[in-house]
């Protein structure tokens, strides 16, 4: 037997268990009340007690099942599909605004990004250039001091010369003095004076010594 | 209502014929019963229908009314079958307004209670148990029979699990029925018995009038639990009727 066949006998099996089990509940809904009229039957003013009246049943199930048809309809053909249509449009627009909004807010991190970065170039570079300024006005007045000092001992070796020549220009005038002194005492001592030659000889062995 | 000096707390549930309508013989009168009913759906459409006409991506009182009750059911539908029993949502969420809705009409003073009335719960309950029947089988087929046969209980066991699984299936739709049936029978019985006893001591002269706000405060504290009962049952006849479509979408344990 195939498994469509085996699937539609217990269909067909469970329908008759369901229309049983129907109409024996039916029949127990429409006789429990009847039973109960009976043993209350004692004169009761209206009849049964309203929930139990069986009479009102098809009635009410006739119009349960128009309105209750008539909502189930509107509301799977009509009315959810448009509110789930609603939500899901919020969910939708919700979700597109967040990720522009982390869009935005990535693009504003990565400009925040590169501003440090430039600001981070310029610095380095500012920091560069004071560096070389530093350097060459070092450099410069290395140089000026140099050629101050050059100047200066120059001018120092120029006055130490000036200072030895004319200290030997003094020690020049002081063998003459000395010569002449020393010829004088001579003559004064002697009567004779030494030659000029002689003194001079005499003045600078002495000066030697 | 007082009915010559004499409460009578059934007289609320009484079905009286407002256009009379026979047809193949049977009385199909459009009564106070059957115009409840097109109130409700009226009350319903109202909200998804109307509440939902503008589309508004910010909603109005309306719509979020409506957007409410989708999202209600539809968790509590997701929550006990998971994604897929979505397919059944028109259905549920029909059946959980339409009794919401009746019975929340009810609390209206002088108003029509259709969930009051056994046919008319029975009606619902045996819609919902079809429903997993034709739906389980055509779906599974003998597979869906599974559902009577628990796993792992011994095999001695099993013939008396299968009576006892099958009993509690048929139970089903009796208990669903009952319970809602019940619960609004008993609240508005209670209500109209305290709210007499109120009116039946203001009318004795003396000791009456002092004794009367007892029972007035009860009928009120009744009256706020009542709408906590109207939503409650409305919720229990939901979700129960989840549970058993679940059965229907995964049979066997």
């Amino acid at each position: 037997m195939s498994l469509k066949g085996v699937v539609m006998q217990i269909g067909i099996a469970t329908n008759l268990v369901r229309t049983t089990a129907a109409t024996a509940l039916v029949a127990a809904v429409f006789i429990l009340p009847e039973v109960a009229l009976a043993a209350s039957d004692t004169g009761a003013a209206k009849g049964a007690f309203p929930p139990f009246d069986s009479k009102t049943y098809p009635g009410q199930l006739f119009w349960l099942a128009v309105s209750f048809g008539a909502l189930y309809w509107l509301m799977s053909r009509v009315a959810l599909p448009r509110i789930g249509g609603i939500l899901a449009d919020r969910a939708a627009a919700l979700s597109r605004d967040l990720d522009e909004a982390a869009g935005a807010q990535a693009k504003a991190e990565a400009s925040a990004k590169a501003y440090e970065q430039a600001l981070a170039q310029a610095q380095s570079r500012a920091q560069g250039i004071a560096q070389t300024a530093r350097e060459t006005s070092a450099k410069q007045s290395d140089e000026r001091r140099k050629t101050v000092e050059a100047e200066l001992s120059a001018k120092a070796s120029q006055a130490e010369a000036s200072i030895a020549a004319a200290k030997a220009k003094a020690m020049e005038s002081v063998r003459d003095l000395g010569a002449e002194t020393a010829a004088a005492i001579v003559e004064k001592l002697t009567g004779k004076a030494p030659s000029a030659a002689e003194a001079a000889k005499a003045i600078d062995s002495a000066l030697a010594r | 209502m007082a009915a010559g000096g004499g409460i009578d707390p059934i007289h609320q549930f009484e079905i009286k014929p407002i256009v009379g309508l026979k047809l193949f013989g049977l009385d199909l009168s459009f009564t106070n019963s059957a115009l409840f009913m097109v109130l409700t759906v009226a009350v319903i459409a109202l909200i998804t229908l109307f509440g939902s006409r503008q589309r508004a991506t910010v909603p109005g009182r309306l719509q979020s009314l409506a957007e409410l009750s989708y999202e209600f059911v539809a968790s509590t539908l997701t929550g006990v079958m998971g994604k897929e029993g979505m397919r059944f949502f028109p259905f549920v969420f029909s059946l959980f307004m339409f009794v919401l809705t009746a019975n929340l009409l009810g609390m209206i003073p002088g108003s029509f209670t259709v969930t009051s009335h056994i046919v008319v719960t029975a009606a619902f309950a045996f819609l919902v148990i079809g429903v997993v029947l034709v739906y389980g089988i055509v779906k599974h087929g003998s597979h869906f029979f599974g559902l009577f046969v628990p796993k792992g209980a011994p095999g001695w066991l099993l013939p008396f699990m299968v009576l006892i699984e099958a009993v509690s299936f048929v139970s089903r739709p009796i208990s669903l029925s009952l319970r809602l049936f019940g619960n609004m029978l008993a609240g508005h019985v209670a209500l109209k018995v305290f709210g007499g006893f109120v009116v039946m001591l203001t009318g004795t002269i003396g000791v009456g009038i002092v004794l009367a706000p007892l029972p007035m405060l009860l009928a009120i504290a009744l009256t706020a639990f009542e709408f906590l009962v109207a939503f409650l049952q409305a919720y229990v006849f939901t979700i129960l009727t989840c549970v058993y479509l679940n059965d229907a979408l995964h049979p066997g344990h």
